[in-house]
């Protein structure tokens, strides 16, 4: 209790202290994972809305293989990033690998199917309260779409917060393609795995105290604007 | 409704359409069937319906009266037989020139104002046109003070004017309408069908779901009504209330059971 109790204080100490190597690493963590959710959110949610409205042969395939993918586990997506970036590997040229570059590649990776399979859900669900009022409108199944996802945008930010969630707490890709070089890669995940190894535990809860902080944050502030909405009647 | 609008700045306000329209009427269904199954839930052997004052299709429940009304928009394929529009078939003029108000109005997560403003927009009308006439419905449906409002925190009364005020915006040439006044309140209701008789006395040719026989007799010139899927009796308004000549109407005009 006492390292819990003392690591509280520490990451205080550090926060308020303005240390500006815990910035660092906070902040790059913040704009790796973020960089990977917005990059995931303009992959994911038109994949995820097409998937709501087109009607292809092997949609439900398609739906199946997006979910499973939400389960992806990290280290094996760090491992086929690493093998795309390396220098034999197809994107070698590139020389992203050990770069925040890569760490926001894998990040994508990870995310997109998340946002993209939530999305799905939310669009269907709309759709199927809109779809006979669009067609009335004239508008087709595909330029609906951007209706769907503008009038969706509230609930969809679940999907986002969700992304984010994963993103900025995942540390077995990252550190893979990273390779949690100091001043570099080095984010809060993979930092919290390196001082825990050197028996450094005030150093990592206190990391830990603020990753889970971050979380909490964001999940307020995206709920609030949620509650907001819903008072509103516009989700 | 509101009458401090002058019917000639009306009038200018929500003109969008530049271009003389093509004539939609007479709309001919032929041979139109749908059938789930087998089961035919829809069998018109022909209906034409001509330009002039609303054309009301009654009928008991399960008739099929909102089916042929998505069948006529082309919300759902028949599954035989044809709609044709002043004898040619659908195209995109034809989608864009009708409109149709559901019994729930289906409002999109956007403010009054703005779900008139979309309307507009995907029917092609430029944004510095929209806005004169979006002000110009709001006030014909007495919504203008809730312009800046969430659509869907609107009294049902409201969302129903302002379903109605959007699909007319787009200046149809026919308008759907499938029960618009189910469970809307005498003052809510007398104000959905003083739009509807204006818009009507404009052109805009009336084709309406009603269970409502005194608003059907207040607001229809011909009825057609249905039984089983079936169109049991075309007639001008006055005829059919005052002499239906299908059992199954005499049946449901003196309330009894039909079955």
């Amino acid at each position: 209790m006492q390292d819990f109790a003392a690591s509280f204080v520490y990451a205080a100490e550090l926060l308020l202290s303005g240390d500006p190597e815990l910035w660092a690493i906070v902040l790059l963590s913040l704009k790796v994972s973020l960089s990977a959710v917005a990059i995931a959110a303009l992959i994911g949610m038109p994949l995820g809305a097409a998937l709501a409205v087109a009607r292809f042969p092997g949609r439900g395939a398609a739906i199946i293989l997006v979910n499973s993918l939400m389960g992806l586990p990290p280290v094996v997506v760090g491992l086929l990033v690493y093998l795309l970036l390396s220098n034999a590997g197809p994107l070698g040229v590139l020389q992203m690998l050990y770069t925040p570059g890569a760490m926001i590649f894998a990040q994508v990776v990870l995310v997109t199917p998340i946002i993209a399979a939530l999305t799905r859900q939310v669009i269907e669900d709309l759709d199927a309260e809109y779809a006979e009022q669009l067609r009335s409108f004239g508008v087709s199944r595909l330029n609906s779409v951007p209706t769907l996802l503008w009038d969706g945008r509230y609930s969809l930010l679940t999907a986002l917060l969700a992304g984010f969630g994963r993103a900025v707490a995942e540390v077995g890709a990252v550190i893979i393609v990273g390779g949690n070089i100091n001043h570099v890669t080095r984010v809060m995940t993979t930092t919290i795995a390196l001082e825990t190894s050197k028996g450094n535990l005030s150093l990592a809860l206190a990391l830990g105290f603020i990753l889970i902080g971050i979380a909490i944050a964001v999940n307020a502030a995206l709920g609030m604007v949620k509650v907001t909405a819903t008072r509103s009647a516009y989700a | 409704m509101n009458q401090l609008i002058a019917d000639s700045e009306f009038v200018d306000a929500i003109t969008v359409r530049r271009t003389a329209p093509d004539a939609l009427l007479p709309l001919v269904a032929s041979n139109l069937r749908f059938a789930i199954n087998g089961r035919a839930l829809v069998d018109v052997g022909e209906l034409d319906i001509q330009p002039g004052a609303p054309s009301v299709i009654m009928g008991p429940n399960g008739a099929g009266k909102s089916l042929l009304l998505r069948l006529l928009h082309g919300l759902i394929a028949p599954t035989a037989g044809t709609v044709t529009w002043d004898g040619k078939p659908a195209n995109e003029y034809v989608g864009s020139a009708q409109a149709m108000v559901f019994q729930r109005p289906v409002l999109l997560r956007r403010s009054v104002a703005a779900n008139v403003d979309y309307a507009l927009k995907v029917h092609g009308v430029p944004r510095n046109e929209r806005s004169a006439c979006v002000d110009a419905w709001l006030e014909k449906a007495d919504l203008a003070a809730l312009a800046r409002q969430p659509a869907r925190t609107l009294s049902g009364g409201e969302q129903q004017r302002l379903a109605l005020a959007r699909a007319l915006a787009v200046q149809p040439q026919i308008l759907f309408l499938d029960e618009p006044t189910a469970s809307l309140d005498p003052v809510s209701t007398q104000a959905i069908e003083t739009l509807i008789r204006d818009a009507s006395s404009r052109g805009t040719k009336m084709i309406m779901v009603t269970h409502d026989l005194g608003q059907a007799k207040r607001l229809a010139g011909e009825i057609i009504f249905m039984h089983r899927g079936e169109i049991a009796e075309k007639t001008p308004a006055a005829t059919f209330f005052d002499t239906p000549a299908s059992e199954q109407a005499k049946a449901f005009l003196s309330g009894g059971l039909l079955i």
